[in-house]
């Protein structure tokens, strides 16, 4: 006893060494991997502002957001021709993709037996992980020339002959193009929309879809009055935050869109986003101007990415249900 | 709060209406229609994805072979004269440059996690949380050129490691996230009884809440690694890519390095058949990587769920 109180005695400066830095020390460390990260965020924004400067003071904001001519040879750049490619592939990816998927949620949350739900939700997790350059290599081996074979030349030639006002808007038909770029990223963006939707609906209170039972409601009377109103924060939030990876995909994209930088787009024929013609041309930005305008893009496209990010939580949090986050 | 109680009366103000205007047998028709059409939606989800998965798998088997493991891509006459050659240097490349971005994003990944979980009284987390949310969902190929401009043009060349870097950067936000949400779920009379044995606050996050939740911080990490590597975009502007061998380890870190999804995207849009080809084996190894990566983590989660 003697000898414990008095070893006590002996390690009590380690312990307060111990005790008191240890935590301080600890949440140090803590707190500057936090700063680190945020510092990380901002970075991104500043790095690529600060390097798109020599194209801002070159053309001006505005200027360079809405010319079209991007050419690297006469050192004339306008983002407009990518914004506009960034905004139609993502919004049209968007709305082909959203019904279907909506549709797998709520076929999984709510009809389907375990065993099939649980199969399905590993599948459509699966992938969400595939490789936007896999997902790349079918289109071009794969989509491209049986899409370009079978529906896009004879469209086109239909079009030719029974509809030529159309042929403006169709283009002659390439194979690489929006349209192909835009179903390949409904495909990709499908199983997000689907994860999300699906968390939502299944965070809905049993005692919601019971209390509309109890009213004899059928089984998609339930769903449609008691489910889907609940859980629609959640569930157009998701298709936000799936549009907001639409926008930021990258290779896929680059290897489907055809890669033209020159306005006016069509339908068959090539096009380019802000991610794509990034990819294809900082390597090989030819010079300083060049470079500082991929700069920009790439702010534009950070800006774009913020603000639907921050849309889509503030959706969240004004569809709350009593103060809960569907 | 009173938003909500207002449209709940609506909706059953306009449910009773609904009851009462149609008869049982057309409201049950209605149900089966729209099952019909949510199973027909399923189908179409799921039928071209497993589509793709079908193609890529067929012809990447039938694409591999040994000196796909063995050999290096060298130049295209090689590939057109029949000489062996394949992906040894892009596989090698992938792990040592995943390998350390692992290294870096899993220190400052679980750290921010920790913060966000652990500190959350702390004025910096939900700061942190914002900024840590906006990292997230910022697109790969900025992080690309973010690691460009801090490594790869001071430096004057591409890297290994400028990759690992850009990989860091889409890596650790997951795992921040993922981290957060497992320390959430450790129930709090872990803490208390930790904290009631005089434990300080840093040893009660390293000893007791850290290994009751180590199997989650795993599976982070796995689909932190499984996101990250299939990126092609950020590791195009960094690491570029290299037809051969490096002579030393030191040369996947300080030069140009090859990996595998920024390889797939070179031969895909190469003009030489032989190297599509190759281009579909990278495509299966690469799926096979992710597989297995996603698959562990979910055989994790599933057997701590069962517990």
């Amino acid at each position: 006893m003697q000898h414990t109180s008095a070893k006590n005695i002996a390690s009590r400066p380690i312990k307060k060494i111990y005790r008191r830095f240890g935590d301080r020390i600890f949440q140090s460390t803590i707190v500057l991997v936090g700063l680190a990260i945020i510092a990380l965020a901002i970075a991104l924004a500043v790095v690529l502002l600060i390097d798109g400067g020599a194209a801002i003071k070159e053309f001006g904001l505005i200027n360079f957001l809405f010319s079209s001519t991007w050419n690297p040879v006469t050192q004339v750049f306008g983002a407009w021709p990518f914004i506009l490619g960034t905004l139609i592939t993502s919004i049209a990816a968007l709305l082909i993709s959203i019904l279907p998927a909506l549709g797998v949620a709520i076929f999984t949350a709510e009809y389907a037996p375990k065993w099939l739900a649980t199969w399905i939700d590993y599948f459509v997790d699966l992938l969400a992980a595939v490789p936007s350059v896999v997902i790349g290599i079918w289109g071009i081996f794969v989509m491209v020339p049986y899409a370009q074979a079978n529906i896009y030349q004879p469209v086109a030639r239909w079009a030719a002959e029974s509809a030529p006002w159309l042929s403006p808007v169709l283009g002659n038909p390439s194979g690489y193009s929006l349209i192909t770029a835009t179903v390949v990223l409904s495909l990709m963006i499908v199983p997000y929309t689907v994860a999300l939707a699906r968390d939502a609906i299944r965070l809905v209170p049993q005692e919601q879809r019971e209390a509309a039972w109890a009213l004899g409601a059928t089984r998609w009377e339930v769903m449609r009055m008691a489910v889907i109103p609940y859980a629609r924060g959640g569930i157009i939030a998701g298709a936000v935050l799936s549009f907001g990876r639409a926008i930021g995909e990258t290779m896929a994209v680059a290897m489907l869109i055809g890669n033209s930088n020159s306005l006016p787009f069509t339908l068959f024929g090539p096009a380019a986003t802000m991610p794509s013609v990034i990819v294809n041309e900082f390597r090989e930005a030819m010079n300083t101007l060049h470079l500082s305008s991929l700069m920009v893009v790439g702010f534009v496209l950070f800006v774009i990415s913020l603000v639907v990010n921050l849309i889509a939580s503030w959706l969240q949090r004004f569809f709350a249900v009593g103060g809960r986050t569907v | 709060m009173a938003d909500s109680t207002h449209t709940s009366r609506h909706e059953y103000g306009s449910l009773q209406r609904y009851f009462t205007s149609e008869n049982l047998k057309s409201r049950y028709r209605h149900g089966r229609v729209m099952l019909a059409l949510f199973v027909l939606a399923a189908i179409a989800v799921i039928v071209p994805l497993l589509v793709v998965i079908t193609y890529v798998v067929v012809n990447g088997i039938s694409a591999i072979n040994l000196d796909f493991f063995t050999q290096d891509l060298g130049s295209p006459t090689r590939a057109m004269l029949g000489r062996p050659t394949g992906l040894g240097h892009s596989i090698i490349g992938t792990l040592v440059v995943d390998g350390i971005a692992l290294l870096i994003a899993i220190p400052i990944g679980i750290g921010a996690g920790i913060m966000l979980s652990e500190y959350a009284d702390h004025p910096l987390s939900p700061v942190l949380r914002i900024f840590n949310d906006t990292l997230n969902g910022m697109p790969a190929i900025l992080k690309g050129m973010l690691a460009w401009t801090i490594i790869v043009r001071p430096m004057g060349t591409f890297s290994g490691w400028a990759g690992a870097v850009a990989l860091s950067f889409v890596m650790i936000p997951i795992i921040a996230r993922a981290t957060e949400g497992v320390l959430q779920i450790i129930p709090w009379s872990i803490r208390e009884a930790g904290l009631a044995l005089g434990l300080p606050r840093w040893r009660v996050v390293l000893s007791t809440v850290i290994p009751a939740a180590k199997t989650g911080l795993v599976t982070g990490i796995l689909i932190a690694f499984a996101r990250a590597v299939g990126e092609a975009a950020p590791l195009l502007l960094t690491s570029l890519g290299n037809n051969y061998y490096s002579s030393s380890w030191l040369g996947y870190i300080t030069g140009p390095v090859d990996t595998l999804p920024a390889r797939l995207y070179s031969l895909a849009i190469s003009p030489y058949k032989e190297w599509h080809g190759m281009g579909w084996a990278a495509g299966i190894v690469l799926l096979a990587i992710v597989m297995i990566a996603f698959i562990a983590a979910r055989l994790l989660t599933r057997n701590r769920k069962e517990k």
